[in-house]
């Protein structure tokens, strides 16, 4: 039922207050609510953290409760927490939103283009698919596989456009 | 007795003046003599001395007709030539003028002055104002700019019959109003006013380093002109003024010469041509108040 628990070295995500957005690992608890954090790899200072305002990740680090802030850096950057992080997808995601919403005039503009471009792109081979089903009865099923298949190449040929463009 | 005083005051005032008179010729004779030294021919008019004693102060022994025979007015009129202009000027301007009346029973005309007498005196000859401070007219007051509009700056146009359409910023004219073209070939938005309340400024620029401008863009080429003929014809009186724009030919070569430099930095920035073509709106879930431009 929990996949991701509060110990010592799990890293988490702080969601709101002061240091929202940045990443840090549980050293000690404190009490119920609190927790001894720190994060020397994101510019946090070892200070006791709600854990109202922490979000668990899948990452944990290895060092011994109240372990210094160096061997919670060794840690870290042994594990290579930051690019790891950067891989996920909650990262990737929150990275997308600041994008759309830094999004001037402009650039709505050339999305706006490339997503026309896109879903005509994808129209025009469904009406393909479905004329060929059409002529032949037994090919429905075939029909769908190649379509996801086409879907996502193109999508991923319009994302990279208007990113590189920003 | 009277006369015995009055003898004697004669005497006694007769010598003052005739003191004074006396001091005062010497310089006047001087400067004759030195005249005369300078001037060759110039006549010495010689000031003869008060020709009526006083007897007290403010009191002559002769009376006025007495000293108009004494000092020989009789001989001493003077008036100017008549000269030619005037006798010309003898024509006095008109004062009245006969004008034709109507009417069976008006008589055929009236006799109207031409100059009438003022139909309102005001007591005042400036009414008096208020004591104001720092209110100047409208050519002395502080022309600002947005920092976020500079020269190159697409902005979006919000009122007017071009609203929505993306535009080309120049510059700000003299009035504060910003120059700004299409340009024309692009959006059909001519080299034209804005108010820059009523625009948008974009983060998106074209660089129009090195773009010259002519110089006679300014607010009176773009004023609107209105023809005030003072004469009453009623029936007309809303044709007279220009129903319909044309476009001068002026504008159109000012237009091409503007445009022309601009085009070709457009062309530059790939897809801003486009970009310049669209119309900005607003649709569900687009709220302004959190757009970036």
């Amino acid at each position: 039922v929990f996949k991701r628990f509060v110990e010592i070295g799990r890293v988490a995500f702080i969601s709101f207050g002061p240091h929202a957005g940045k990443l840090v690992a549980i050293v000690d608890v404190i009490d119920q609510n609190r927790a001894l954090v720190d994060g020397p790899c994101s510019g946090v200072r070892r200070q006791a953290m709600p854990f109202k305002c922490m979000q668990l990740t899948d990452f944990v680090l290895k060092f011994p409760h109240s372990a210094r802030q160096k061997c919670v850096r060794l840690a870290w950057e042994k594990e290579n927490i930051n690019e790891k992080w950067a891989a996920t997808r909650w990262a990737k995601k929150i990275e997308a939103r600041e994008k759309k919403a830094k999004m001037t005039d402009f650039d709505r503009y050339k999305v706006m283009k490339a997503k026309k471009m896109r879903n005509r792109i994808i129209k025009h081979e469904m009406k393909k698919l479905q004329k060929m089903s059409s002529k032949k009865g037994k090919k429905p099923e075939k029909s769908e596989k190649p379509e996801k298949s086409e879907k996502a190449q193109k999508s991923e040929k319009v994302q990279k456009a208007p990113k590189a463009q920003k | 007795m009277a006369g015995e005083k009055a003898a004697g005051e004669k005497k006694a005032g007769e010598k003052k003046p005739a003191k004074k008179k006396t001091d005062e010729k010497k310089p006047a004779e001087q400067k004759a003599s030195q005249k005369e030294v300078g001037e060759k021919k110039k006549k010495i008019k010689k000031h003869h001395a008060s020709r009526n004693p006083v007897l007290a102060r403010g009191i002559g022994r002769y009376s006025r007709s007495a000293m108009y025979a004494r000092k020989a007015l009789y001989k001493r009129k003077y008036t100017a030539p008549e000269t030619k202009i005037e006798k010309k000027k003898k024509e006095k301007p008109r004062a009245t003028i006969t004008k034709p009346v109507g009417g069976d029973k008006n008589g055929g005309s009236r006799v109207v002055k031409i100059r009438k007498m003022p139909r309102y005196y005001p007591t005042e000859d400036v009414p008096r104002k208020l004591l104001s401070h720092g209110k100047k007219p409208f050519c002395q007051h502080k022309r600002r700019l947005r920092a976020s509009i500079t020269p190159g700056t697409v902005l979006i146009l919000l009122t007017g019959r071009h609203r929505g359409k993306r535009v080309v910023f120049l510059k700000q004219l003299a009035t504060g109003l910003l120059l700004v073209t299409g340009p024309l070939v692009i959006n059909r938005v001519p080299l034209r006013r804005a108010h820059q309340k009523f625009v948008i400024a974009t983060s998106t620029k074209v660089d129009i380093t090195g773009v010259k401008i002519p110089k006679h863009l300014t607010d009176a080429y773009f004023k609107k002109k209105r023809l005030r003929k003072p004469k009453h014809q009623e029936g007309e009186i809303f044709d007279t003024e220009k129903e319909k724009y044309e476009i001068t030919e002026q504008r159109k070569s000012d237009q091409k010469a503007v445009d022309s430099q601009i085009l070709a930095r457009i062309k530059k920035v790939p897809q801003l041509r486009g970009y310049l073509r669209s119309t900005f709106c607003l649709s569900n879930g687009v709220y302004p108040h959190k757009l970036v431009f």
